[in-house]
C-alpha cells in the first residue's frame, strides 16, 4: 500500500466526472473533472465562495451531487453515504475543527480506529479489553508525537494541536486518500510551518487533496494545484505553472 | 471526580449491599418507596443512555413503561398468565414489547434531532396514552386493570420485602448491563455521536443505526420497568403512561446528572422521597419540586453527580486562578 506509484501507468484513486451541485439557483460547483493518483499531493485553491468546501462535501457524501460522478478506485460511489466511502479508503478533515472536545486524545483516536471495525457494535465487552485497538492507537500517536499527551482532553489542546489531531483522526482509518479542508486555518505563521512539516512527514503513498488559503503551506506541501472560481475549474497544473499563471494572478489580484 | 473508576464501583457495591442488608429493618412504607425508586431508577437509567450518553432528549419513555405494565396486566387478568413461574416469561415478553415499541417509534424519531426529536417522542408517547385511555375493551379505559395478585413461585412476591429483593435484583442486573454497555465500544460510539455526529459519520459510523439500537435498548429496559411497576401497584391505569411520567423520568436524569448512569438512580430516589415527604407537609409540593428542577438546570448542569467536580474546580480557583490551565 505504501509504494508511491507514478501517475501515467496507474489508475486514479479518486476521479470526478462532470461533478455539479446547485443550491436552488446557485451553481456552487459546476462540471468539475479531476483525477487524483496514488501519492499525489494536490491543492485546490480559489477565492472565498469558489465552491471548494462544497466540492469536498460532494466527494465525501455530505451533500448529494446534482449531477456527475465520483469514482473511488474506479467504483462509482456518487450516491453512497459518508461512512461507506470511509470504509473504502477515503478520509477527510474539517475546516472548522471537528473533534470530540470532552474526550481525551487517546479516546478520540480509539473512536476513529473503531469506526471501520465490526467491534464498534459490541456492547457486552469493555472497550479497554481490546488490546490490539489500544496498540494501534499508541502506535499512531507515537508516530505523530502525541504519545505523552494522550490523556489530555482535546479541548485543552492549543488550536494548532487540535488541527493536527484533526488529521490524526483522518489517518486512523488507514485511508488511501485524505481530504484536508484548510488544515492551517486560523494558525499563526509558526504553527502553519509546523503543520506543513507535519503534512510532509506523512506516508508518501497517501494521496492528499488539500484546500488551503495559506500559500506558503500550499507551495511547501503539494506538487499539483487546481484552481476553482465560481464553482468552475479554471486552471490546473504544477505548482510552478500555477505560480506564474496570469489567469490565477487575475483571479487573486485583479477584478476576477 | 474525586473517585477513581474502581472507587466508584466500590461505592455502588457498598450502597447496594446496604440496601440489601437494611431492608428487613425498615418499615413497610419505606420499603414501598424504595421499591418505587428502584423501578423508576431502571427507567431513568435507560433514558440516560439516550439523553446523557447519546444526546437524545426523549420525552416518551413512559410509553415503554406503559407497554410493559399493560402487557403484564392483560396477560394476568385475561389469560391468567404470569402469576407463577411464567412470571419470568412475562419479564422477557415485557422487555421485548418495550423494545419492539421503541423499534417502531425509532423509525419516526431517530431521523430528527434536538427539539424535533423531543416533540416526536412526546407525540408518540401520547399515542400510547391515547390507546390506553380509549381502548376500553382491552385496557379498561380510565379505570385501568386490576391485577388479582402478585406472582408466586416457591417464593411469595405478595410480601413487600420479598418483592423488594426481586426488584433490587433486576435493578442491579440493569445497572451492571448498562454499565458494561456504556464502557463497551458501542457505548463509546454513542458518546462520540453526542459530541460530534458528523465527524462520526465521516469516521465510518452509521450513526442512524447506532442511535436506533440505543433507542431500542432503552425501550427494552423501559418495558422491564413496566412489568415490575404493574406488580408493585397491582393496578395499571393510563396514569402510568401520562406525559408527567416521561417528564419525571427526564427530570430524574437531569437532577441526578446526565451521562453518569447512577445519576438516574440517585435522581429517582430523590424525586420519590422528596415528593412523598413534601406531599405530607405542604399542599403545593409540586411547586417545590419544580423549583428544585429549575435550580438544578440553572446552577447544576451536571446534576447532583456533578457536585464533586464543581467543588474541585472551585477549590482550584481558590488555590490560584489560571493554575488549571497549566499542562
Amino acid at each position: 500500500m505504501t509504494q508511491p506509484i507514478e501517475q501515467s501507468g496507474s489508475s486514479p484513486v479518486l476521479e470526478l466526472k462532470g461533478l455539479s451541485k446547485s443550491f436552488g439557483g446557485l451553481d456552487a460547483v459546476q462540471d468539475v473533472n479531476l483525477k487524483v493518483f496514488p501519492g499525489d499531493r494536490r491543492a485546490i485553491i480559489g477565492p472565498n465562495g469558489a465552491g471548494k468546501t462544497t466540492l469536498f462535501n460532494l466527494v465525501t457524501g455530505v451533500y448529494p451531487a446534482t449531477s456527475g460522478q465520483v469514482l473511488l478506485f474506479g467504483r462509482d460511489i456518487t450516491g453512497w453515504p459518508s461512512h461507506r466511502r470511509t470504509a473504502l479508503g477515503m478520509a477527510r478533515t474539517f475546516q472548522v475543527t471537528s473533534l470530540f472536545p470532552k474526550l481525551t486524545v487517546l479516546d478520540n483516536v480509539l473512536l476513529a480506529i473503531s469506526g471501520l471495525r465490526k467491534m464498534k457494535f459490541v456492547m457486552w465487552r469493555l472497550l479497554s479489553s481490546y488490546r490490539d485497538l489500544y496498540d494501534k492507537a499508541h502506535l499512531l500517536l507515537e508516530s505523530v508525537g502525541y504519545a505523552d499527551r494522550k490523556h489530555v482532553e482535546v479541548r485543552n489542546l492549543s488550536h494548532g494541536e487540535q488541527r493536527q489531531i484533526e488529521i490524526v483522526l483522518g489517518l486512523a482509518s488507514d485511508p488511501k486518500i485524505l481530504l484536508l479542508d484548510e488544515p492551517a486555518a486560523g494558525l499563526a505563521s509558526g504553527e502553519s510551518r509546523e503543520m506543513a512539516e507535519f503534512l510532509k512527514q506523512l506516508d508518501p503513498g497517501l494521496a492528499i487533496l488539500l484546500i488551503e488559503h495559506d500559500m506558503d503551506v500550499v507551495f511547501d506541501v503539494v506538487d499539483h494545484i487546481t484552481v476553482l472560481q465560481f464553482g468552475k475549474l479554471v486552471e490546473e497544473g504544477t505548482t510552478a505553472q500555477i505560480r506564474h499563471s496570469p489567469k490565477v494572478r487575475e483571479i487573486y489580484l485583479g477584478t476576477g | 471526580m474525586f473517585l477513581t473508576d474502581r472507587g466508584k464501583l466500590w461505592t455502588v457495591f457498598v450502597i447496594v449491599l446496604a440496601l440489601a442488608i437494611l431492608a428487613p429493618f425498615a418499615s413497610a412504607y419505606v420499603i414501598l418507596l424504595v421499591t418505587q425508586a428502584l423501578i423508576l431508577a431502571i427507567l431513568a437509567m435507560s433514558l440516560d443512555i439516550l439523553l446523557g450518553f447519546t444526546g437524545l432528549p426523549s420525552l416518551g419513555q413512559a410509553a415503554y413503561l406503559g407497554m410493559g405494565a399493560y402487557l403484564t396486566a392483560i396477560l394476568a387478568t385475561r389469560y391468567d398468565f404470569g402469576l407463577g413461574w411464567s412470571f419470568w416469561v412475562v419479564i422477557v415478553l415485557g422487555i421485548l414489547i418495550g423494545a419492539a415499541t421503541a423499534a417502531l417509534f425509532g423509525l419516526f424519531a431517530i431521523r430528527a434531532a434536538g427539539v424535533s426529536f423531543l416533540m416526536i417522542t412526546l407525540a408518540l408517547g401520547m399515542c400510547v396514552w391515547g390507546l390506553a385511555y380509549r381502548w376500553n375493551s382491552m385496557t379498561g379505559g380510565d379505570n385501568g386493570i386490576n391485577i388479582p395478585a402478585r406472582p408466586k413461585f416457591g417464593i411469595q412476591l405478595a410480601d413487600g420485602v420479598t418483592y423488594y429483593y426481586l426488584v433490587l435484583f433486576f435493578f442491579v442486573m440493569s445497572l451492571a448491563m448498562l454499565y458494561v454497555l456504556i464502557k463497551s465500544p458501542f457505548g463509546r460510539s454513542l458518546v462520540g455521536i453526542r459530541e460530534r455526529e458528523l465527524r462520526m459519520r465521516i469516521l465510518g459510523y452509521n450513526t442512524w443505526l447506532h442511535k436506533y439500537i440505543a433507542f431500542v435498548i432503552a425501550g427494552g429496559f423501559g418495558g422491564l420497568a413496566g412489568v415490575l411497576w404493574a406488580h408493585l401497584n397491582g393496578i395499571v391505569s393510563p396514569q402510568v403512561v401520562v406525559l408527567a411520567t416521561s417528564v419525571d423520568a427526564l427530570l430524574m436524569v437531569v437532577l441526578g446528572g446526565p451521562g453518569t448512569l447512577v445519576g438516574g438512580a440517585i435522581g429517582a430516589a430523590v424525586v420519590v422521597f422528596l415528593r412523598d415527604y413534601l406531599s405530607t407537609v405542604v399542599p403545593w409540593w409540586q411547586y417545590v419540586l419544580g423549583g428544585v428542577y429549575v435550580l438544578t438546570i440553572l446552577y447544576l448542569p451536571g446534576g447532583l453527580m456533578g457536585i464533586p467536580a464543581r467543588i474541585r474546580r472551585w477549590r482550584e480557583e481558590q488555590a490560584g486562578p489560571g493554575q488549571e490551565k497549566k499542562r
